[in-house]
């Protein structure tokens, strides 16, 4: 079976190493991405005819709310794999989205905030998709704090992934919250199976500064996994040499 | 992937779908207080909730936005294009309040007639560019396109 790829995973040095190098093409990656998109969708792309320039906000608010949920999935997958493998490295994983994780949905929120004003009169209103991606923060808060407050490792490790599985089912409530009930948020404006709901020269900076959003998600996870990885092997050899060479 | 990792997967994925039904039957049990807003048909079936503070939702009818020259004062219907609720409020309406345009209010319900203390513009999942929008009006297009999104 091939599943040698898989357990290669396990070591933390070989993934130490390998992320390092991941890290510095996502970082370059996303800069690139994120001036284009920005510079595109805030200078070039048209007003909005009912919002005028406020809908800009999409440009930051859509891709960071996206990824706040993103992030969820993958620490839902990592909870899985360190159930069903004991792989230490999803721990370490579960470990970083968490931070990662709440510092979008805390920006998703705060920018959707500033754009509820002009376009709704309110900074907040208690409808359903709010709501539920607050839930979603205060998950991540829960993790973060769940993590600390445990002394033992392996067990905050396994405490955290049953709190991690157990928020799973607010995503697809978060995700549904405009279909199912009646809110104030608008619903989705991009469909797997239908057209945008806006033209090409609104979407396309969009959709470059999702993939921009996506690379710094995924610069900071490692460089927080990295720096996790280091100070829980911190007697091993290796990481000794690792501080030395640095 | 040995069995035993097979059967703890397995017990995962199943618990966590049991979860996600508990969950659901709840939410499904309480969608009457999640929902922001009632319709103007649920008022008009006295669904809500008489003389306490309730939230309606639905459109700006078309030239019925009566304004105070005097006041601050405005008076406009809202419709769901079954019923029609009248609502009167004294204040400053959101830039995005129009006619045609969705709006959810909050006040109470009195002789038929809403008093509103808040009025929430809601904004569709539409963008568009100024140009766009002229050259559908032009050609008479952007009212289907409205009417598809209601």
């Amino acid at each position: 079976m091939g599943w040698r790829w898989f357990h290669e995973w396990g070591s933390p040095k070989w993934f130490y190493d390998r992320a390092g190098r991941w890290q510095r093409v996502c970082g370059f990656l996303a800069l690139a991405l994120l001036l284009v998109g920005t510079l595109w969708g805030l200078g070039f792309a048209p007003a909005d005819y009912q919002q005028g320039n406020s809908y800009r906000i999409i440009y930051l608010h859509v891709p960071v709310a996206f990824l706040a949920q993103a992030l969820y999935v993958a620490m839902a997958v990592c909870a899985i794999v360190l159930f069903v493998w004991k792989m230490k490295l999803a721990d370490v994983g579960m470990q970083a989205l968490a931070v990662v994780g709440f510092g979008f949905t805390v920006l998703a929120l705060f920018s959707g905030s500033i754009w509820g004003k002009p376009t709704w009169g309110t900074y907040w209103v208690w409808d359903a998709r709010l709501t539920s991606m607050l839930i979603l923060g205060f998950l991540y808060l829960g993790l973060i704090g769940l993590r600390s407050a445990i002394k033992n490792p392996d067990l905050a490790g396994k405490a955290c992934a049953i709190l991690v599985l157990v928020g799973v089912v607010n995503l697809p409530i978060i995700k549904y919250s405009v279909e199912w009930w009646s809110a104030l948020h608008q619903p989705a404006s991009f469909k797997l199976t239908e057209k945008p709901a806006m033209p090409a020269s609104m979407w396309v900076p969009l959709l470059i500064n999702l993939l921009g959003y996506y690379l710094v998600a995924a610069y900071l996870v490692l460089a927080s996994m990295r720096t996790v990885i280091l100070d829980r092997e911190r007697g091993s050899a290796w990481v000794r040499e690792v501080i030395e060479r640095d | 992937m040995n069995p035993k990792r097979k059967q703890r997967l397995l017990i995962i994925l199943g618990l966590v779908a049991a979860l996600g039904v508990a969950v659901g039957l709840v939410l499904y049990a309480l969608s009457q207080n999640i929902n922001l807003f009632f319709t103007p048909t649920q008022i008009a079936d006295n669904q809500a909730p008489d003389s306490r503070i309730i939230r309606l939702g639905g459109m700006v009818a078309e030239g019925s936005v009566e304004r105070d020259p005097e006041s601050l004062e405005v008076s406009f219907g809202v419709t769901d294009f079954q019923n029609q609720v009248r609502v009167t409020y004294t204040g400053i309406l959101p830039d995005l309040f129009r006619e045609g345009q969705g709006v959810v209010v909050q006040g109470r319900v009195l002789n038929r007639e809403l008093q509103a203390t808040e009025v929430l513009a809601k904004h569709d999942e539409n963008y568009m560019p100024p140009e766009v929008t002229e050259a559908l009006r032009q050609s008479g297009q952007l009212d289907k396109l409205k009417g598809m999104t209601q």
